[in-house]
């Protein structure tokens, strides 16, 4: 995890995570994805590569098209911050979206 | 100022702001719209994905929660992207920076959305893109659906601008305010021209490309009597139009004065003229006109624009409201003449390659004995309550008229059992509109009361013309020698077997025809009721022996321009003013 900036009083944070599920960002993910991110009070960023989606936007975060192994850059702004980036650290990397690894074989990691 | 040419199809002028109707079979074309539309364009977007959500949330929870989690979560899904703020806004924001509809902004976001789920390697993630259609599918079925509905509100006139209308649309209009009717496909006998002549209103058709060059909102001048269209028309030619207007308006009032003469010829012999229908409230129109009945009563009306086949009670309604208007004067009852339309085409599972000669009309009524011998009960039901006739369509063949004729006495059969009225004595007639029903008359004409040559499809069959094809409807003429031979035949068939005869094709209402029909013998025309008066007045200005010289001269000639070029200078000599 980064370190925290502080811009006017807001909290900004950062990390990076994985996607570790075999079939990866899908439409059922990018919506359990959406749907955790639109809890927190904060404004999420995500980027993959030099693409950036607003992590709260299911067109956006299903237009990444991250597949499995990708590395999804977190960026969390406003008073929820740190517990945004927590919790979708853990249902990313975690619960990898309650879906299996990828089969042997499978879409080794990049 | 631009200024398009087409076919015209239905006389009058008018000018009036255009509404453009879409149709969901076409591709939705770049429509650019005034800045001042934009807020209007944006609600409608907001309004369509409001819809929608209200629409999916509905299918939802509809579904069974043990059919498993994929479906719903699909749903779900939808959902997502329906709420989605960042999606809406990037189809408000492409209808206010590009100021286009809210029907091209939706098409143009979705399929760049689809397009870049297709160009991801991952199959799980590219077939993503079928989601994005079925979303733009849905909100666009919303967008055109709601346009449907205000043509049914409309409270303020308008021409209405379309690539092609269907009856569907036709029927959904609300009539009064509709002044003009322009459309990109189409010929003389398209469905937009036989509903503007309906209802007297004028319309051009076959301009090609009309709806890309026109904007919602324009001014537009629709010239039925030129054959033109002018879009957004300068002050000069706007002047000259309202003029011109105006000594039409004066032509139409002088042809109304006429409206309590017979319709008799200068040396004496006596025509019927009777009306064509489309909707029972045109019934009134015939009388105003000058008509003396009704030669041809369509029945298709009471299929449209509803999910399921209209009931006998609501046949029944239709036609006895309708008899109740023309009080003891005859009515023509044509049983449905269903198909090759989209109406049937869109309930197949796999439409007709080629539907004119497909299933429709009497052969879609002979494989569909429960919906056709509910009309015939209604029909005979009315049948007691003032001169009513039932007409068959488009039969093709002895067998065919034969079966027809043998489940109507089956129905009358069930009435007895049911000791329900009706006239046993009933006419029963065909329209002859085949080659073949042409050719074999004499056959037909034994087991017929009367015949009513119906010319639009009997010049389309016998010319292997799509009449509706703007690229060969130039071939399609009923002064064809082919066609004038076969009309002929008939004709001379009808009067040997002593059974009467009418014409309720559009030649009936075009005046340069009128020579020629009353030279071969036609004594009974059957019309739309805006061009009765016009027709009249050309009848009361000829001769019978000035017709039949020219049907004699007519006869003799080979080609089509030779004809129609000679019966239209006949015509014009007549009587210059109806040209």
């Amino acid at each position: 995890m980064s370190a925290g900036d502080k811009i006017l009083e807001t909290v900004v944070r950062e990390t990076t995570v994985q996607i570790k599920n075999g079939d990866g960002l899908h439409m059922r993910p990018a919506m359990q994805f959406v749907d955790l991110a639109s809890q927190f009070d904060c404004e999420i960023t995500v980027s993959s590569g030099r693409t950036e989606a607003d992590g709260k936007s299911i067109m956006h975060m299903s237009m990444l098209a991250a597949t499995y192994g990708t590395q999804l850059k977190i960026r969390a702004a406003g008073p929820q911050a740190q517990e945004a980036l927590d919790a979708l650290r853990e249902l990313v990397e975690v619960r990898m979206f309650d879906e299996p690894p990828p089969k042997p074989n499978e879409n080794q990691p990049q | 100022m631009d200024i398009k040419k087409g076919i015209a199809v239905s006389p009058g002028v008018s000018i009036g702001k255009c509404l453009i109707i879409d149709s969901e079979d076409y591709r939705i074309p770049r429509r650019q719209i005034d800045a001042s539309q934009r807020m209007g364009e944006v609600q409608r977007v907001r309004n369509a994905f409001r819809d929608a959500v209200v629409e999916l949330t509905e299918l939802e929870q509809a579904q069974d929660d043990t059919a498993g989690g994929r479906i719903k979560d699909i749903f779900a899904v939808h959902l997502r992207f329906l709420r989605d703020r960042r999606l809406r806004k990037r189809v408000t924001d492409l209808v206010f920076d590009e100021s286009v509809t809210a029907e091209y902004a939706v098409v143009t976001v979705f399929h760049e959305i689809a397009a870049h789920f297709t160009s991801v390697k991952d199959s799980y993630i590219s077939e993503r893109a079928d989601d994005i259609y079925d979303l733009e599918r849905r909100l666009l079925k919303l967008l055109l659906g709601s346009k449907r509905e205000d043509l049914a509100r409309l409270r303020e006139e308008v021409v209405v601008v379309a690539r092609e209308l269907s009856p569907t649309q036709t029927a959904g209009f609300n009539k009064a305010f509709v002044r003009g009717i322009a459309s990109d496909a189409g010929g003389r006998t398209s469905h937009a021209a036989i509903v503007a002549r309906s209802l007297g209103i004028p319309a051009v058709v076959a301009l090609e490309d009309l709806t890309e060059i026109v904007r919602g909102g324009d001014n537009v001048i629709v010239d039925g009597n030129r054959g033109l269209v002018i879009v957004n028309p300068d002050d000069e030619t706007l002047q000259q139009y309202e003029t011109y207007s105006a000594d039409f308006v004066a032509l139409e009032h002088r042809l109304d004065t006429i409206r309590e003469k017979p319709a008799v010829t200068r040396d004496g012999v006596k025509i019927t003229l009777l009306g064509n229908i489309e909707f029972p409230d045109e019934a009134e129109m015939i009388l105003e006109k000058g008509g003396e009945g009704i030669g041809l009563y369509r029945t298709e009306f009471l299929y449209l624009n509803r999910p399921t086949e209209p009931t006998e009670e609501e046949h029944y309604r239709a036609y006895a409201q309708t008899i109740g208007v023309l009080k003891d004067r005859p009515i023509v009852f044509r049983t449905v003449d269903l198909g090759a339309d989209k109406y049937t085409q869109r309930k197949r599972f796999a439409p007709e390659p080629n539907p004119f000669l497909g299933l429709r009309s009497i052969r879609l009524c002979l494989q569909n004995l429960a919906m056709f011998k509910t009309q015939l009960r209604a029909i005979l039901r009315a049948s007691v309550l003032g001169p009513v006739k039932v007409m068959f369509p488009l039969i093709t063949n002895l067998q065919e008229l034969m079966q027809a004729k043998m489940i109507l006495h089956d129905v009358m059969e069930d009435l007895d059992e049911e000791s329900i009225a009706y006239n046993r004595d009933i006419d029963v007639g065909i329209m002859v509109e085949t080659p073949s029903a042409a050719l074999t008359a004499s056959t037909l004409a034994r087991e017929s009361d009367f015949f009513s040559i119906g010319t639009n499809d009997l010049t389309q069959y016998t010319l292997a013309v799509d009449r509706g094809n703007e690229l060969v409807s130039t071939l399609y003429s009923p002064a064809d020698p082919a066609v004038l031979r076969l009309i002929r035949t008939v004709i001379q068939d009808a009067y040997k077997a002593q059974i009467d005869l009418s014409v309720c094709g559009e030649t009936a209402s075009e005046p340069e025809y009128v020579m020629i029909l009353l030279g071969m013998g036609v004594r009974t025309l059957s019309l739309a009721a805006p061009l009765i008066p016009e027709i009249k007045e050309m009848i009361r200005s000829v001769t019978i022996e000035e017709c039949n010289s020219l049907t004699r001269k007519v006869l003799a000639m080979n080609s089509e321009r030779q004809i129609s070029s000679y019966i239209r200078s006949a015509a014009r000599k007549v009587l210059p003013e109806a040209f």
